[in-house]
């Protein structure tokens, strides 16, 4: 549940962001959102998760420094858990995008006249999006991982919480549940990106010739 | 041209931290203020000031002294762990691309499996069964660290042995250990050299995020990830007991991270392909 929030929010810093570093490749912007982006894939989750209870919970007030409940308790954890994601994504965004805006299409509807502006989000982002989403898939399973690690800072009764007290009480039953769940949920994951692709990309496809 | 000025900056800025850090290391016991571990119970939690620039935790240790001290752990368990997965992983997928056709298919399969658990569960798994200590941090790290180059090795192998050179090597009657070593794998080296310094700052960050969650190497050994975890119980009072090894984990992977984005750059324009596939 959790892991959706960060999807979600990394998703929502990281596309934008990726897109206009592209398109002002090489200015300010761009070095200043690379520098951040790998800073993002770098920041210890756990750490960045202390940080933020410090200043949104503990000096602000804004947030509940722990628990379970409304909406108001994911923010900080998806925050957390969002920024390594928001930054493979936005590294990944940009690259991407200049390998497709290099393409002859993107001539081809330049010369057209069409606006800059509806040529990156309509025709170039579209095709940019699929190595974005196989990464993403991938990313996924280390966003399970960083479950864990993010609700025992947050103390959110979640499977990660789980398995970790169970490691610690050497509950081996639980562990083997909770390892197996995991990669059940993981491999689903995997499954759906490999779904997803013929729909965005109708060349690919499954079967055998 | 101006993007390749910008990350060599990066590579230069990332390998000067990573030699500092290397020097911190080594030199620790000249470099520490105090001895890391002795234990002043009325010197407990004093902020940063000229004698303990860093402030002392609860038990009244040095902070700086443990972090610095920390370096050592950290780059121990962090090359370790990077060497041996690049050896499992290269030595794989050498043979696996080699030899093709059932050897491959099958090695293969295993790399997947190990592939279907995300790795940090994995790892958290394997170290908690394992039990504490720094020897099987780095075997859980390396469990879960390896299939990378098991597959980009595999991937190289597979475009490098169609080349003539190789046919040439092979009619010439040389054994197949000898062409897998001398002759496919300096071909295939560069981005084995990319993956492992991005694999140092990986390792490093993932022996932290175990201990941080009390599984791993234990106290009092002087470690990144259990200061952390321990000085979080003081963040209201102490916040600079979270502050400075979060700190200091995060520019040790970045300077890592930097290095390996480098490199990936500048060894060789197809390195950057095989890695993103």
């Amino acid at each position: 549940m959790g892991s959706i929030f960060s999807l979600v929010v990394s998703l929502i810093i990281a596309i934008p962001a990726g897109v206009i570093s592209a398109e002002k490749q090489h200015s300010m912007i761009d070095h200043i959102t690379m520098t951040s982006a790998l800073i993002g894939t770098s920041i210890p989750s756990f750490w960045l998760g202390l940080l933020l209870i410090l200043v949104f919970s503990v000096k602000l007030g804004w947030f509940p420094v722990y628990g379970y409940g409304g909406l108001q308790y994911i923010v900080l954890p998806a925050l957390t858990l969002g920024a390594g994601l928001a930054g493979i994504t936005t590294r990944l965004t940009r690259s991407s995008m200049l390998e497709v805006l290099n393409q002859d299409y993107v001539i081809t509807a330049r010369s057209k006249g069409l606006s800059e502006k509806r040529i990156i989000y309509h025709h170039a982002l579209k095709n940019a999006l699929i190595p974005i989403i196989t990464v993403i898939g991938i990313q996924l399973g280390h966003l399970l991982g960083g479950t864990v690690i993010v609700e025992s800072i947050f103390a959110w009764p979640g499977i990660g919480k789980l398995l970790v007290d169970s490691i610690y009480v050497r509950d081996f039953a639980t562990v083997q549940a909770c390892v197996l769940l995991f990669a059940i949920i993981f491999v689903c994951i995997n499954l759906l990106v490999d779904v997803l692709y013929v729909f965005l990309d109708p060349r690919i496809s499954y079967e055998k010739e | 041209m101006k993007e390749n000025i910008f990350k060599n900056r990066m590579a230069a800025t990332g390998l000067g931290i990573i030699v500092l850090l290397i020097l911190t290391a080594i030199f620790a016991p000249v470099l520490a203020p105090h001895d890391p571990n002795e234990q002043i119970l009325q010197n407990a939690l004093i902020t940063p000031c000229w004698k303990y620039p860093l402030g002392t935790d609860e038990f009244g240790r040095c902070v700086l002294s443990r972090i610095i001290f920390g370096t050592q752990t950290a780059l121990f368990i962090g090359i370790s762990v990077a060497l041996m997965s690049a050896l499992i992983g290269v030595g794989i997928g050498l043979i696996s691309g080699f030899y093709g056709g059932r050897v491959d298919e099958i090695l293969m399969r295993f790399v997947d499996i190990f592939l279907a658990f995300p790795g940090l569960i994995l790892a958290l798994v394997v170290a908690g069964l394992l039990g504490p200590g720094m020897l099987n941090v780095i075997v859980a790290l390396t469990l879960v660290g390896w299939m990378g180059y098991a597959r980009v090795v595999r991937g190289a192998v597979l475009t490098e042995k169609e080349n003539e050179f190789i046919e040439t090597v092979e009619s010439l009657g040389a054994s197949d250990g000898y062409i897998m070593f001398r002759h496919l794998l300096p071909n295939v080296i560069s981005p084995i050299i990319v993956m492992a310094s991005i694999g140092i700052g990986q390792a490093i960050l993932g022996a932290a995020a175990l201990s941080f969650l009390g599984i791993g190497v234990q106290p009092p050994t002087a470690m990144w990830g259990s200061m952390l975890s321990y000085g979080k119980d003081y963040l209201q009072t102490a916040p600079y007991l979270t502050i400075f090894p979060g700190l200091i984990i995060m520019i040790t992977v970045l300077a890592f991270n930097f290095l390996g984005d480098g490199l990936r750059d500048s060894c060789d324009p197809r390195c950057g392909k095989l890695m993103s596939e």
